[in-house]
């Protein structure tokens, strides 16, 4: 790490006792990335910025909201009418989850398509795995936070899965409960780790970075970097791109903000919590169908009861991805040089879409059938087909370096 | 190839929630609202009759609890001025106290209190109508598929019932509500108020008048909010312009 030079006595004073710009210098500006990075690369950017922006809006929201289940609902609607740009906190808090979603699923298939998960990528990748996990915690329990019917409701039917753990599941239940139904204890702790998770998050995803600057970026052709010449330092260049990419991307979440606030969400939510009466369709967010769907799909299997069959598909389904870097075999990254990945890769992307359908609807007819072939496609296509495309595929010859496929102008 | 991928991909991904609920139910006409489109505005003179239907007619049943009556005046209320807002809260009592003598007392109802519901508790409420609970409309407009347009047609959707379909004594027929029997009787009709500016009060026009206002008390904010999106994207979409020349010109070196 060279010295620091810089104009600035004071800048040179900190550094030589704490060398932040040193820090800065190195992974920003010295940070060597590869050339070729398409817009697909953004969305690692797009996801801290979210990041950023939930736990902003969502410490202004603390500040106003009350954790109680006599007053829950009524001190969102107060932010949503009383409280100085309430609505508009409250609805980038909203949307922006389903939007911090949208960002990190993209990311993870961009990650899928191009090999991202591949030696000396593996650790990098797992972090990523225990994020979406942590997302997804943090998400689920901020649903529950308004008191509306879905928050009450989903919460009972997501927690009731733990009941399905053989022999202590429902002392488990119990236990998460804090008493024997979702009620008011529930409410408090879900505020409370809703609070303490994203900074949990943040710092994993401060690992993640970590991780990823050790070896940099993977890249479209998913082939090492040779030399300086296929390299540019990420500023200006990718600081830039990304920046860019913020404006297109916020441009896209404002209109939802401003115009579709309530679009991605279940009307049922704002009707207050009601212990005594089912709504008739419990749905979790969008972002949880196809996982919904795996959950609703396995029938019983010898003896297993349906009830921990779907939770193990459910919990196997991330399961799979913290070990696909062993499951995939192939020593090629980039799907362009993988002629028959390259085609399977987009049965992944509708069998998830198509699971997401199903978990949008009840369990019934088609849609049964429609579900058990999607997860168990799922599973085929992680358990089966990766490994075996390794064997049998013959990738196409890779360039023999990033500059020579650019300068080229093909891959 | 891979822009239509991207494209397929939002398009089915957001598309999903949309499609969670069908039922064989009538499909809702799409009745033409002022407050419809990103420039939509709350017709004032709608409001201030949908308010004279919902305290002549909604309100002897349906509470409106999250509703202040300094809502109705002020930017972004119905257009009453403050004075008129006053007269319109004295027109109700409230519970106050204790007092220093630890009583509580009835007071006229001022601008800072919320609506006034017409029955003390919900229990009271059920009692009052066969056992069904009339819900606070307050959030009815978000709180139900089809919003603005599912109000206004459970309000002008009764129908005699089918013949052969058996109803209970304290129910009515309605073709737009889920499973079409409604404790509801039609709240609606001709003339049920007079308007104080004079509009022909047909059922339709009642309808759609109560919709409108509900709708603003579901989200009395919904004006500011479009407003400020018109000038938060335009900052966007010149932000974003700006940023797409520099990143041209700070790559036109690289290749």
């Amino acid at each position: 790490m060279a010295a620091l030079q810089s104009q600035s006595k004071i800048v040179r004073w900190i550094d030589h006792r704490l060398p932040i710009f040193t820090f800065m210098q190195h992974e920003l500006h010295e940070y060597p990335t590869p050339k070729n990075l398409t817009y697909w690369w953004n969305y690692g950017s797009l996801a801290a910025l979210m990041l950023m922006i939930m736990i902003a809006t969502g410490i202004f929201l603390a500040m106003e909201y009350t954790p109680n289940v006599n007053l829950a609902f009524d001190s969102v609607e107060r932010i949503m009418r009383d409280v100085n740009y309430g609505w508009l906190i409250r609805y980038i808090h909203m949307n922006g989850a389903s939007f911090f979603f949208i960002v990190t699923y993209i990311h993870i298939f961009r990650g899928l398509y191009y090999g991202s998960y591949k030696e000396p990528r593996e650790l990098l990748w797992i972090l990523g795995v225990v994020i979406l996990l942590c997302m997804m915690a943090t998400a689920f329990m901020g649903y529950v936070l308004p008191w509306g019917q879905m928050s009450f409701w989903g919460a009972t039917v997501i927690t009731n899965l733990f009941s399905a753990i053989p022999l202590v599941g429902n002392e488990v239940v119990t236990w998460l409960w804090g008493g024997f139904s979702v009620d008011n204890p529930t409410l408090n702790r879900f505020y409370a780790l809703h609070y303490l998770l994203p900074f949990v998050i943040l710092g994993v995803v401060g690992l993640h970075i970590m991780a990823l600057h050790t070896h940099g970026s993977n890249n479209p052709l998913g082939i090492d970097r040779k030399g300086p010449q296929d390299s540019i330092p990420f500023h200006p260049y990718y600081t830039i791109k990304d920046m860019f990419g913020v404006g297109v991307f916020l441009t896209i979440f404002a209109i939802f903000v401003f115009w579709f606030p309530n679009l991605l969400g279940d009307p049922a939510n704002y009707i207050r919590a009601n212990p005594l009466q089912t709504p008739p369709e419990i749905v979790p967010e969008w972002y949880f169908l196809p996982f919904y769907a795996m959950l609703r799909s396995v029938p019983d299997i010898l003896f297993i009861k349906a009830k921990l069959a779907g939770v193990l598909a459910m919990f196997g389904s991330i399961f799979m991805l913290f070990i696909l870097p062993w499951l995939d075999t192939s020593p090629v990254r980039s799907a362009r040089f993988r002629p028959i990945y390259k085609w399977v890769f987009w049965l992944l992307v509708i069998d998830v879409l198509v699971l997401g359908y199903v978990g949008a609807h009840r369990p019934e007819g088609l849609y049964v059938v429609m579900g058990r072939i999607a997860t168990l496609y799922y599973f085929f296509h992680f358990l089966i087909l990766f490994p075996l495309l390794g064997i049998f595929e013959r990738p196409l010859p890779l360039p023999t370096s990033i500059s020579a496929a650019v300068t080229k102008g093909k891959p | 190839m891979r822009a239509f991928a991207i494209a397929l991909f939002s398009v089915v991904a957001l598309a999903v929630p949309a499609f969670a609920q069908e039922e064989a139910m009538p499909p809702l006409d799409h009745e033409k609202w002022s407050f419809d489109g990103p420039f939509g505005t709350f017709d004032r003179g709608a409001l201030q009759r949908g308010f004279e239907v919902y305290s002549e007619v909604c309100s002897n049943c349906h509470s409106l609890k999250l509703m202040s009556y300094r809502d109705l005046g002020g930017p972004g209320g119905l257009g009453y001025s403050d004075d008129e807002v006053k007269a319109i809260a004295a027109q109700k009592e409230v519970t106050d106290g204790p007092n220093d003598q630890g009583e509580m007392f009835q007071r006229p109802a001022r601008p800072s209190d919320h609506f006034v519901p017409p029955f003390p508790n919900d229990q009271a409420n059920r009692a009052a109508h066969n056992g069904a609970l009339p819900p606070d409309l307050s959030l009815i407009v978000k709180a139900r598929e089809g919003g603005s347009d599912y109000i206004y047609g459970i309000l002008t959707g009764y129908k005699p019932p089918p013949p052969g379909l058996k109803m209970p004594d304290t129910m009515q027929y309605n073709m737009h509500f889920p499973g079409h029997q409604i404790a509801m009787p039609p709240p609606l009709s001709d003339d049920v108020v007079s308007f104080a500016d004079g509009t022909k009060a047909t059922t339709a026009q009642e309808a759609h008048d109560v919709v409108t206002f509900l709708t603003w008390a579901s989200e009395p904010r919904m004006e500011e909010r479009k407003k400020t999106g018109v000038k938060v994207v335009f900052f966007l979409l010149v932000m974003t312009g700006v940023l797409y020349a520099a990143k041209r010109k700070i790559w036109a070196d690289v290749h």
